[in-house]
């Protein structure tokens, strides 16, 4: 792969041109649910769950502001994180904690199962949205907001609340289940991803900063389905690219203090495939090391690839073996933002980042920020004797913070 | 133009499909027609490492050419990364969309591309239909991902421990991929048999299905939900 021109100020998120973009409500795609979702409320259609304060109000697409909630938030986990790459849910709560902010981890969630359903269909839009309302009426009853951590998760939700928003027969339908259940018919007033809430914190994150990150270049993955299902629902940021692309995980790296790289296949996906990842890999391979990683390193030869979605995390990371043992031009680390960030400012890479289940090597990157890797493991492995020995039965929160 | 591929499938059947497809609600909002720009193709994954075309998919929906859209619904669909790349289309459509409705057609009448597409796959239905979770740390096995390297054997290895060392009190689990009570998973059984969707598995994997049933059958009795 031969580098490539790209209209964008070297070593930064500036479009190089002299065209402004400006925000059109006229050429909107997606329309703006609130209302509609308000006034169903209103109508007893079913009870709409307000965004609880304090909250931050985020810039979107086309220019209508979301409000996302900083705390007093119901977690609504992606099994592909906590089953495979359980740092990254780790992280997001870990920063819940410094920064003091009341949260919720429910047992009465389960997925949104949009992964086996965008792998194989074997579901249909009633059950699709049954499981959505299901969740959401458990956040409801418990008090807390819901906050979204898989991409998917958050994309199929905002599909799922646009068809129950037109399709009365819909709503008919998946309320009755909901009554059979016991359950409250309840829409949240918006529907919010985790990185978005990363988007809002990050200049509290900037203070905690431990590390001169000034060194550090990062791409940046922006997940298919954070913004291409229901495009306008997503943070946009004139600063960022000219608010044509999303601003979400560009604009948190950027405010830690680290180097955000353009590449010239942004837009393509990671090969995830839903299926492709799980019984058809050759495909999720070849995607993810031709059209993303090598095309990466090629163009901007970053230390770390930074993404806000679980499949993301997995293709981009896991495939890169295969890719190295034909001696591609491949091996960048790959994470999630909420655990670049949690190390950034003091977070164990290890106890909290959870590392050792990521396959490229990291410890480059480490060396980079200025922590030691190996001292860091041997802390890890100390607590680990400690668990094997029966000293300690689990990992505390205490112990990580 | 569709191949001689399927001539022994007689064209009401073939119609029959296409209008399952059709009566899907979602399907007018998926498609408004095709300016055959090919935005779709240019921004798709699969249609870089397959003979795959959502402008295609688009098209044959629109011409409601249902030998082509037979055809598809064998040889294609399943190629799709169900990414949505293609919703960049200037006309709003969303092949990707359709797909999925194609796909969920191609479950419910058993056709036989569909369980080759799902070879290997139903231990992630029983997985996430019985679980709640779609993957689970003790999937995480060598021999299921070889591709991945060495550092699978080391989580296999260590997973119990690992998974002690997480901090979140909900993920000390190896069988799923957090704590799920007994109750949800209760909720989430009765939403497949209310919607059907066990019974959609019964396409894909007979056998399966009846392990599952049974399960859920079990649970249902116990939990008191009238169905």
């Amino acid at each position: 792969m031969e580098p490539m021109e790209i209209p964008v100020v070297k070593g930064g998120t500036k479009v190089a041109t002299s065209r402004v973009f400006e925000r059109d409500p006229d050429t909107v795609r997606d329309e703006d649910l609130r209302e509609a979702i308000w006034e169903l409320g209103r109508e007893g259609e079913w009870i709409v769950q307000p965004v609880p304060e304090p909250y931050y109000l985020a810039p979107t697409k086309y220019g209508r502001m979301k409000k996302i909630p900083l705390e007093h938030t119901w977690h609504h986990k992606s099994c592909g994180q906590c089953g495979h790459i359980p740092g990254y849910s780790t992280s997001i709560f870990w920063l819940n904690r410094l920064l003091g902010y009341d949260y919720f981890d429910p047992r009465d969630q389960t997925s949104c199962t949009a992964w086996n359903y965008y792998a194989s269909a074997t579901s249909n839009q009633v059950a699709q949205a049954a499981v959505a309302m299901r969740n959401f009426s458990a956040a409801y009853e418990s008090g807390y907001f819901p906050m979204i951590h898989c991409g998917t998760s958050f994309g199929h939700y905002k599909e799922v609340r646009h068809e129950l928003v037109h399709d009365a027969n819909l709503r008919r339908q998946v309320r009755a289940i909901m009554d059979k259940l016991g359950r409250p018919f309840v829409m949240p007033e918006e529907i919010v991803h985790y990185s978005e809430w990363m988007y809002a914190v990050r200049d509290e994150l900037k203070n905690r900063v431990q590390y001169d990150l000034s060194n550090i270049t990062a791409t940046v993955h922006p997940a298919c389905h954070y913004y291409k299902l229901q495009t306008g629902d997503a943070i946009y940021d004139p600063e960022i690219y000219g608010g044509q692309r999303t601003a979400a995980v560009t604009g948190v790296v950027q405010t830690l203090g680290a180097n955000v790289a353009d590449y010239s296949s942004w837009y393509d996906c990671c090969g995830f495939g839903f299926r492709h990842i799980l019984v058809q890999r050759d495909f999720t391979r070849s995607f993810a090391t031709l059209r993303k990683i090598e095309v990466m390193k090629a163009e901007a030869n970053p230390d770390v690839v930074l993404t806000h979605d679980t499949g993301c995390v997995t293709s981009l990371d896991k495939s890169q073996f295969a890719a190295q043992a034909h001696d591609r031009n491949v091996g960048v680390p790959v994470m999630s933002e909420s655990q670049f960030a949690a190390i950034a400012v003091g977070a164990h890479p290890f106890r909290v980042a959870q590392l050792h289940w990521h396959s490229v090597d990291y410890r480059p990157l480490l060396r980079k920020m200025g922590i030691d890797p190996e001292k860091a493991w041997a802390e890890f492995q100390g607590d680990l004797d400690q668990i094997q020995g029966g000293q300690m039965e689990f990992m505390t929160w205490e112990h990580v913070l | 133009m569709p191949s001689d591929r399927y001539l022994e499938i007689p064209l009401e059947e073939k119609q029959r499909l296409f209008d399952e497809v059709k009566a899907d609600p979602r399907f007018h909002t998926y498609l408004y027609g095709c300016y055959e720009c090919g935005i779709c193709v240019a921004a798709c994954p699969s249609a870089r490492f397959y003979d795959f075309s959502p402008r295609k998919i688009a098209q044959a929906a629109a011409r409601e050419d249902v030998e082509l859209i037979y055809e598809q619904m064998n040889d294609d669909i399943w190629n799709c990364s169900q990414c949505f790349s293609c919703n960049r289309c200037p006309r709003q459509n969303s092949p990707g969309g359709l797909i999925t409705v194609m796909r969920e057609v191609a479950v419910n009448n058993g056709l036989r591309s569909m369980k080759e597409a799902l070879v290997g796959y139903t231990r992630i239905i029983y997985k996430i239909m019985t679980t709640g979770t779609q993957v689970s740390p003790d999937m995480l096995q060598e021999d299921a991902f070889p591709d991945w390297g060495p550092q699978v054997k080391m989580v296999s290895d260590n997973l119990d421990l690992w998974r002690r060392a997480l901090p979140p009190e909900t993920l000390h689990t190896t069988g799923l991929s957090w704590q799920v009570e007994e109750r949800t998973m209760q909720e989430l059984y009765a939403i497949w048999k209310l919607t059907g969707t066990l019974d959609m598995i019964s396409e894909v994997d007979e056998g399966l299905h009846d392990i599952m049933e049974e399960i859920m059958d079990d649970a249902l009795e116990d939990s008191g939900l009238s169905l």
